[in-house]
């Protein structure tokens, strides 16, 4: 089941950092890792990413696989150079306070499913 | 951008060691560069994933590096030659999980052994030659007259 990010954003009780504009954007799918070469190893064009790295290279991650936009956990946000990229790039950006796997868990309990290639539900 | 005739486009970058702040600029600018040109958005995304791992491995480990994007109507060659240490044993850095990174590197998100595994899987051939102490060599290229993957 798809979710726009203004969806996500209230389950999450997340706050917008950038991309207020864009919260209708449907989304279809979430990975989530800290670890970015895991990001550019399963990531797909249009996903939502959940991730605690809170560097500029998260934000340059999901520009080269093409993510709709970044979710960051445990209330991180992404620093400045991070920031100005996003918006040079029009990805927005949200923080949850909730941590990685109940971040994971409450979008999957809505049925958004993950990018895994294994048989699943 | 220099055009050498109108089949070919050809461009050099220089990433430099180290350097964490500007790390994947160069990825960057050659995926913008891939989307102007209008070549297939999944070799696109292919591409700039081996890129951008290919960088990151330059900024962690090398010194400096020369980075060569060549396109022929054929192929999409990204060619990257560092000065730097090199790599010892080519068969093991190839095994994902085998990792010489500095915590500095984990906390970038790099560093846990997949970069060259994940170059390799996202091209569609891959060459790699080291001179322990001098530097490395890598051939990433995509073929551009195909459609079914």
């Amino acid at each position: 089941m798809n979710m726009t990010l203004k969806e996500i954003k209230e389950l999450l009780h997340a706050e917008v950092i950038i991309g207020e504009d864009k919260l209708d954007e449907e989304i279809q799918f979430v990975g989530g890792s800290d670890l970015m070469s895991d990001v550019l190893a399963f990531g797909k064009p249009g996903l939502l990413l959940l991730t605690g790295l809170s560097n500029a290279q998260s934000v340059r991650t999901a520009n080269i696989i093409d993510a709709k936009a970044i979710m960051y956990v445990r209330g991180k946000r992404p620093d400045e150079a991070g920031i100005a990229f996003a918006k040079e790039k029009g990805i927005p950006l949200l923080s949850t306070k909730y941590m990685m796997y109940t971040a994971c868990g409450l979008l999957y309990s809505q049925g958004l499913p993950g990018v895994s290639k294994l048989p699943y539900k | 951008m220099t055009m050498t005739d109108e089949h070919v486009l050809s461009q050099k970058f220089e990433i430099i060691g180290s350097n964490f702040g500007n790390a994947g600029k160069a990825s960057t600018s050659i995926k913008e560069i891939l989307q102007e040109i209008g070549i297939d958005p999944s070799i696109i995304t292919r591409a700039s994933i081996a890129t951008y791992e290919a960088e990151m491995n330059v900024v962690m480990y090398a010194e400096k590096c020369l980075l060569t994007l060549n396109i022929t109507p054929e192929k999409l060659h990204i060619k990257l030659e560092d000065e730097g240490q090199g790599i010892a044993d080519i068969e093991k850095a190839m095994q994902e999980g085998f990792s010489t990174a500095t915590d500095e590197m984990r906390e970038m998100g790099f560093g846990a052994g997949m970069g060259l595994p994940n170059i390799k899987r996202n091209a569609d051939k891959f060459e790699i030659a080291s001179t322990p102490g001098k530097g490395t060599t890598i051939d990433i290229i995509f073929n551009l007259n195909q459609t079914e993957y």
